[in-house]
């Protein structure tokens, strides 16, 4: 019966194609590095079937500016700014993987009230972060005005930013031994009321609009499925590995920093689509708030820097007074401290991921070498397998729910 | 330990159940800075990593980085370090493998697809081959890119520089020319045993003269002077200690004027601001 509605209709017949049918064979077409969905200057060479994607090729390194390189003849506070520029969306969680190895290079004690500022901070960058990333997710798939509104908290966050470090994105906040300023009273009050009033209310406005949203379900539910067992062989982690249904979040299971005194959650998705990694995201916004007040509550008073003035520099007042500060001033800004050899493997959760630094120390001012582990480029090199047979306007959802910066993945 | 570096669980037990499992394919087993590194036979290691992953008391499922690190003064010159992480045991452990320009490192793609990438980037940084790899191309550097740019032999500034040329309608490559020399501190204390002469030092080795000098006269030393012929100057080692070397106060007429450049097509007007 079905032979005959197919000879009717004219279908099956490859033999005898009927006049206007067309052999159709695959093409390939570059999707990037200019398209404003790619996030940057990424360049997928896709192979299509009609609509249908057959393999996906990405090509990385347009953006390569050889950080790993410059950071060996950099002493080690000089290699800190280049962290900022590596995740540009979340530069102080960038700086806080290297600050954290060479502390463990020079096994340097760190006060609390310093601690507690970079997880503070780190937990603001992790907000800021999530802001663009949920942001042009949503825009990906076709909705404009959370965009819009999330990019209103990505403001306020660069505003407080500023008021920390003088700088709206390449914040240079962290030192080794801890940070550089102490944050002033007025703006930890200012970001406690913004945590109360406004970041909610933005943001639960703008996730009303998509997360029950029939069409952004469409777009997003069911696509790029990943499951367990793949999310572990292709080294996935942050919230891609979460979104698999794994729990697994460094800063719960590998505390750093006073996170080993927060108390949060750790969102997990059920299905492995894109629509989870998505509200594995906003969750964690709401979590990283939620880190924020207990920082703002137990953040006990004290310095903000290690006092050991072999590797943190003294403050200006203090030099107008002490020919030693004076002393290790010159010697820390000129030559730098040294770090005892040895190599380390220091891996944080940044708000993409596992952002790991290599570090080997040959005992000198300057690191031997610095591998940096961006996250994005296990997430990445698993394209291939997760936009295979979705349709070509499914990629851009793929994307945004990877959250890939190319400043991190080129380095 | 004392820095908040992320804890995870103890280094306890690990190397001996990694010596247990590996056997002869263990090199070396460290413990330093609180981090566990093995060091493992070339030829061994994807056996090494299906045991390190599959025996349950080491259970490292995640592969998360593969760095590749250079030694020039090493026999075997290059280092590859697989960072590896276990989500059940909630721990970390590096492994090591040494080779060179030539031996190939048998490749771990089959194990954890993730390596493809990874090991792309080490034969990229370093020229280091692993055999097994389907897919070993070039991924950071651009296309055509000759070099491997993380050794430690192959400059800073690389070797070739690019800019859009006019004339070419297109992005030509040039031999990199830097408009002043690298700079390049080193701040060994030269009290400490420094291994080169500073600019000046060179004259404390020379033999002295016999005796005290006698007072010249002012005569003598312009007649000296007179006799002199123009004497090569000694070749003196680059520095920016007087302002000969360094060209401040020459006006700048002295220096040779620049040479034009084909792709610069000079304005009716003087500057762009006018």
């Amino acid at each position: 019966m079905s032979l005959y509605v197919e000879e009717l209709l004219g279908e099956g017949d490859a033999a005898d194609p009927t006049t206007g049918d067309v052999t159709i064979q695959n093409y390939t077409i570059n999707f990037g590095p200019q398209h404003p969905a790619a996030h940057g200057v990424l360049r997928l060479v896709m192979e299509l079937d009609g609509e249908i994607v057959e393999r996906v090729d990405p090509h990385v390194g347009l953006l390569h500016r050889g950080t790993e390189k410059l950071i060996e003849y950099k002493t080690y506070t000089q290699a800190l700014p280049y962290f900022d520029r590596l995740d540009y969306c979340s530069p102080l969680c960038m700086e806080h993987s290297w600050v954290l190895a060479v502390e463990k290079l020079l096994d340097l004690e760190v006060p609390e009230r310093a601690q507690y500022l970079r997880v503070f901070f780190a937990e603001l960058t992790r907000i800021s972060n999530h802001m663009l990333n949920l942001g042009s997710h949503v825009m990906d798939v076709g909705a404009m005005t959370p965009n819009l509104w999330l990019f209103e908290i990505r403001e306020d966050c660069m505003n407080f930013f500023e008021r920390v470090s003088g700088a709206r994105m390449h914040s240079n906040y962290f030192r080794p031994g801890g940070v550089h300023q102490d944050a002033p009273l007025k703006l930890l009050a200012d970001i406690g009321d913004w945590l109360d009033t406004r970041l909610p209310r933005l943001f639960e406005d703008a996730i009303s609009l998509v997360a029950d949203n029939r069409i952004f379900k469409q777009r997003n539910v069911d696509i790029a499925v990943v499951s367990r067992d793949d999310a572990i062989k292709w080294g996935f982690s942050g919230p891609m590995i979460r979104g698999s249904g794994i729990a697994w979040d460094l800063r719960k299971s590998q505390p750093y920093d006073a996170y080993a005194k927060m108390d949060f959650e750790v969102p997990v998705g059920t299905r492995g689509d894109c629509y989870d990694r998505f509200m594995v995201r906003v969750e964690e916004v709401r979590q990283s708030a939620r880190i924020m007040k207990q920082c703002l509550r137990d953040m006990p008073e004290g310095p903000i820097a290690s006092l050991d003035r072999k590797v943190v520099p003294p403050k200006r007042g203090e030099m107008k007074q002490s020919m030693e500060a004076l002393i290790h001033h010159f010697k820390l800004y000129t030559e730098g401290f040294h770090v005892p050899a040895g190599d380390v493997y220091v891996a944080t959760e940044s708000p993409k991921g596992e952002f790991g630094v290599y570090l080997v120390a040959d005992g000198s001012n300057k690191p031997y070498r610095c591998k940096i582990r961006p996250t994005a480029f296990s997430h990445l090199q698993a394209m291939d397998f997760m936009a295979k047979g979705h349709m070509l306007a499914d990629t851009t959802a793929i994307l945004g729910a990877m959250d890939i910066v190319f400043g991190e993945c080129d380095r | 330990m004392r820095a908040p570096a992320p804890a995870y669980t103890s280094n306890d037990g690990v190397i001996d159940a990694a010596r247990a499992a590996l056997g002869g394919m263990l090199i070396d087993a460290v413990d330093h800075v609180g981090e566990v590194a093995l060091h493992v036979r070339r030829e061994d290691l994807y056996d090494a990593m299906i045991a390190l992953r599959d025996t349950p008391g080491l259970a490292y499922q995640q592969l998360m980085e593969i760095a590749g690190v250079d030694y020039p003064d090493r026999a075997e010159r290059f280092e590859v370090v697989y960072c590896m992480l276990s989500l059940t045991r909630n721990h970390r452990l590096r492994v090591h493998v040494a080779t060179d320009e030539e031996k190939p490192v048998p490749s771990v793609t089959d194990i954890w697809p993730v390596a493809g990438w990874l090991e792309r980037e080490v034969y990229d940084m370093y020229g280091v081959l692993f055999s097994g790899n389907p897919d070993l191309r070039r991924i950071l550097t651009d296309y055509g890119f000759r070099g491997h740019p993380q050794r430690k032999d192959f400059p800073l500034t690389g070797y070739v520089e690019l800019r859009y040329s006019e004339e070419a309608k297109r992005v030509v490559y040039e031999p990199v020319q830097l408009a002043q020399d690298f700079r390049t501190f080193d701040f060994m204390s030269p009290w400490e045993g420094a291994n080169y002469v500073l600019p000046g030092d060179e004259k404390g080795a020379l033999p002295q003269a016999k005796g005290a000098q006698t007072p010249l006269s002012a005569d003598t030393i312009a007649k000296a002077a007179a006799a002199q012929s123009p004497t090569q100057a000694p070749s003196e080692p680059k520095s920016t200690e007087s302002t000969a070397q360094t060209g401040i106060g020459k006006s700048e007429s002295d220096a040779t004027p620049k040479p034009a450049n084909p792709d610069v097509i000079p304005t009716k007007g003087g500057g762009q601001n006018q």
